[in-house]
């Protein structure tokens, strides 16, 4: 059976150059960072390479802006937590979106709950899109960060940041972009963004999982969330992981090196793609932005067909694809991110993500074109029919 | 090569449910596995204390069990169909004194109903399970017919009833000419994980059945002590709440009498409890609403069957009649050869002839 994988919004394959790469630093180059010695030299020499790469991805001025963490979830929280807890003198209140990943959202509700703090949950519009003027209207005296995700996860709708971020600095406010799902996929550059804080995360951009990143701005202030010794200049304990530190920057530098390359290819996938979808299934409609979208991301709503059943179904004819947030399959609740977006919860539960990558090809494509539609017509046909006749007997009995 | 045909299996992580899986693995179904997860939402402590059926935990095992025969395997949320057909039907039933089996409840609306549903919008043909109970066509009456499992000790054929025409074209029972002895056997011999885990036995949703503090925490306002009376209409003593007794009963009824007594009746509407003599517990016949019958469409004239009004109970000879009803539901009048013992509205009563499963339906009344 054909395998076609587009789940890249879930993780990606190690590349193998960067595991190459992640092998030597595992098993020759083993040392750490913090010893004085030859070995934890090379390690140290490394680390900073890998800095030097992530920084240049996103373009950052000062390597040091770089912080590694243990993934974008744990970028989010240091983001979110650190600047909140060494600005609370100043304010109490968080501005976010109602559509962000749950590491931001989670983070900001536990603030909320546990630390006395304020948070401005804003609205997205039917594509997904946070409205700049809505920020200026949520920011107070009392706020202390704005923090909104470059794309959303799902739906791949790319947010107006730099807008975003001019409205904050002008009021003097902290800006935090969740830029796991766009790094590497669409140019993204702090200097231009006028961002504070960045979270990235490895395992999205074909480096290993376990490892993020997160860039913060020279002279931003953050209580960090780890204790220990003073690795990362003190804003996050615990001996570096340095074969996955390598592995993120190489992954980095490949991606900075191919970045054009990448993006139009996947524009051409995904456009193949949606459009076979809109012409060869009826009742579809296309989740997110039309144009302002990541250039991987596929979100469809198939109405009168749910959600997870397709998914199993593509699982069988080898597709792997996922409905809502990879997070949150399992649970029966429809995407926060669509029920955000105003979708009624049945077209919320008809939803499939398909995110694709580097590897893909048109061949892939065709094969989902070819067996997506046979799904969807099984699951329309029965919908119906066999659940109606088997309830009403049931309640006639 | 003609296309393997496709079986969903709703597997527990128990043996019964494993080997079945297993079976039909061998037989070269096209085999899915299915664990439905049926808890709406729980705190992560919770899911990780409650045991049983359909937890964590038994997810975990049928995982293993799929992935050493070899199959793919999914869990599936049923959380809403389960809380709003079986575990709010539980507790309705309580509230107004009836004594209700949530399992016969669970297979019609969520395995032969959700899940089904679900295994055909999967390309699957049929729905196995690990009941011990058996299907077969029978061309000169056009239908499908349910027989008891071959091992008396395990039949659950009780439970089944309730599958109409439609159902049981679509379902398998692979255990069903199987001893359960053979099964745990067949389950060492695949080197299955599960082959000597104990049965599970209780309502899978409550845990460690007690089904008091559950009914405490979802309907404290339906819990109200009241009167116990005699069949003379005399008080002589107080109840905790009716939800907490069943027809038969006679521990914990904090009466000094003179002579045993046992709950008789349980009056909802008035919340009074009755007791009577050993006597007085047996009734002579039952009216069942609900009902459904198997070999044929409906009852048209008085039928010799034999009954069997629990689970665990034997089937007994009796006489089944048509009985009307209002708004027309169509109620069955079961009639006994020698008066039964607690015939306890809620429960199910069920019709065989022999191992044929003729039918049945819910205990309305007592007679």
């Amino acid at each position: 059976m054909r395998k076609v994988y587009l789940d890249h919004g879930a993780t990606t394959p190690v590349d193998p150059e960067v595991a190459h790469v992640i092998y030597r630093y595992m098993v020759d180059e083993f040392g750490n960072p913090s010893s004085v010695h030859q070995f934890g030299r090379a390690a140290r020499k490394a680390v900073e390479k890998a800095r030097e790469q992530v920084a240049d991805l996103i373009g950052a001025a000062d390597p040091s802006e770089i912080v590694f963490t243990s993934g974008g979830t744990e970028a989010d929280n240091l983001a979110i937590k650190g600047v909140a807890r060494a600005y609370r003198k100043k304010g109490n209140h968080i501005i976010t979106s109602a559509v962000e990943h749950h590491a931001v959202l989670h983070t900001c509700e536990y603030l909320e709950e546990k630390e006395g703090f304020k948070v401005t949950y804003l609205p997205v519009d039917g594509s997904g899109m946070v409205d700049p003027e809505d920020v200026a209207q949520a920011i107070t005296d009392q706020t202390v960060l704005v923090t909104i995700m470059f794309a959303n996860n799902e739906v791949g709708t790319i947010q107006p940041i730099a807008e975003i971020a001019r409205i904050a600095k002008e009021k003097g406010v902290l800006v935090h972009t969740d830029a796991v799902q766009a790094v590497g996929q669409v140019p993204v550059d702090v200097e231009r963004l006028g961002v504070d804080l960045l979270s990235l995360s490895g395992h999205k951009i074909y480096g290993p999982k376990g490892v993020g990143a997160l860039y913060v701005r020279k002279g931003t202030r953050l209580e960090p969330t780890m204790h220990g010794g003073a690795h990362e200049k003190h804003r996050r304990a615990g001996t570096e992981g340095v074969p996955g530190i390598v592995g993120l920057g190489t992954a980095a530098q490949l991606r900075k090196d191919h970045l054009d390359e990448y993006t139009e290819h996947l524009i051409v996938l995904r456009d193949r793609l949606i459009d076979g979808i809109l012409d060869g299934i009826p009742d579809v409609k296309l989740n997110g932005h039309p144009t302002k979208r990541l250039p991987n991301n596929v979100n469809v709503s198939i109405a009168y067909a749910e959600g997870e059943s397709m998914l199993l179904n593509m699982d069988l004819e080898g597709i792997a694809a996922s409905s809502g947030s990879a997070c949150t399959s399992g649970s029966l609740e429809p995407s926060h991110v669509l029920v955000a977006m105003g979708l009624s919860h049945e077209l919320a539960h008809g939803s499939l993500r398909m995110t694709l990558g580097k590897d893909n090809t048109e061949e892939d494509i065709d094969y989902v074109l070819e067996v997506l539609p046979r799904i969807v017509e099984r699951l329309r046909k029965m919908s119906p029919i066999a659940p109606a006749q088997r309830e009403e007997k049931v309640s006639n009995v | 090569m003609a296309q393997a045909v496709r079986v969903v299996v709703a597997m527990s992580g128990g043996v019964d449910s494993s080997v079945a899986a297993a079976l039909l693995k061998e037989k070269g179904y096209d085999v899915i596995g299915v664990t439905m997860q049926i808890w709406p939402r729980l705190a992560p402590e919770e899911e990780v204390r409650r045991g049983g059926c359909c937890s964590l935990a038994a997810v975990e095992d049928a995982r293993k069990v799929a992935d050493r025969i070899g199959i793919p395997y999914y869990v599936m949320n049923f959380g809403g169909v389960f809380k709003e057909r079986v575990i709010d039907y539980f507790i309705e039933e309580y509230a107004r004194g009836k004594t209700p089996n949530p399992c016969i409840a669970c297979n019609f609306y969520v395995k032969w109903g959700a899940l089904l549903r679900k295994a055909l919008g999967l390309g699957a043909k049929y729905v196995a399970t690990g009941h011990y109970a058996r299907i077969d066509y029978d061309p000169s009456l056009g239908r499908y017919l349910l027989y008891r499992g071959l091992d008396p000790e395990k039949d659950q054929s009780y439970a089944l009833y309730g599958l109409t025409q439609d159902q049981l074209a679509h379902t398998l029972f692979p255990l069903g000419p199987y001893t359960k002895k053979e099964v745990r056997a067949r389950a060492g011999k695949l080197g299955l994980v599960v082959a000597e885990k104990p049965e599970s036995q209780e309502i899978c949703f409550v845990t460690g059945d007690d089904y008091h503090s559950f009914l405490r925490e979802f309907i404290p306002d339906k819990i109200e002590p009241g009167p116990i009376l005699n069949t003379s209409g005399e008080v002589v003593g107080r109840h905790r709440g009716i939800p907490f007794y069943t027809i038969g009963q006679r521990r914990g009824l904090g009466l000094s009498m003179g002579e045993p007594v046992y709950v008789v009746d349980i009056k909802a509407d008035e919340n009074v409890i009755v007791v009577g003599t050993k006597e007085e517990v047996y009734s002579r016949g039952l009216y069942a609403a609900e009902v459904n019958f198997i070999p044929f469409e409906r009852l048209n004239g008085e039928k010799r069957v034999q009954a069997q009004i629990r689970y665990r109970a034997p089937a007994v000879p009796a006489r089944i009649v048509p009985a009307g009803g209002e708004n027309g539901e169509e109620l069955v009048k079961v009639l006994f050869d020698e008066p039964q013992r607690a015939v306890t509205p809620g429960q199910s009563v069920v019709f065989y002839e022999g191992d044929l499963v003729l039918g049945g339906g819910i205990i309305r009344e007592r007679l």
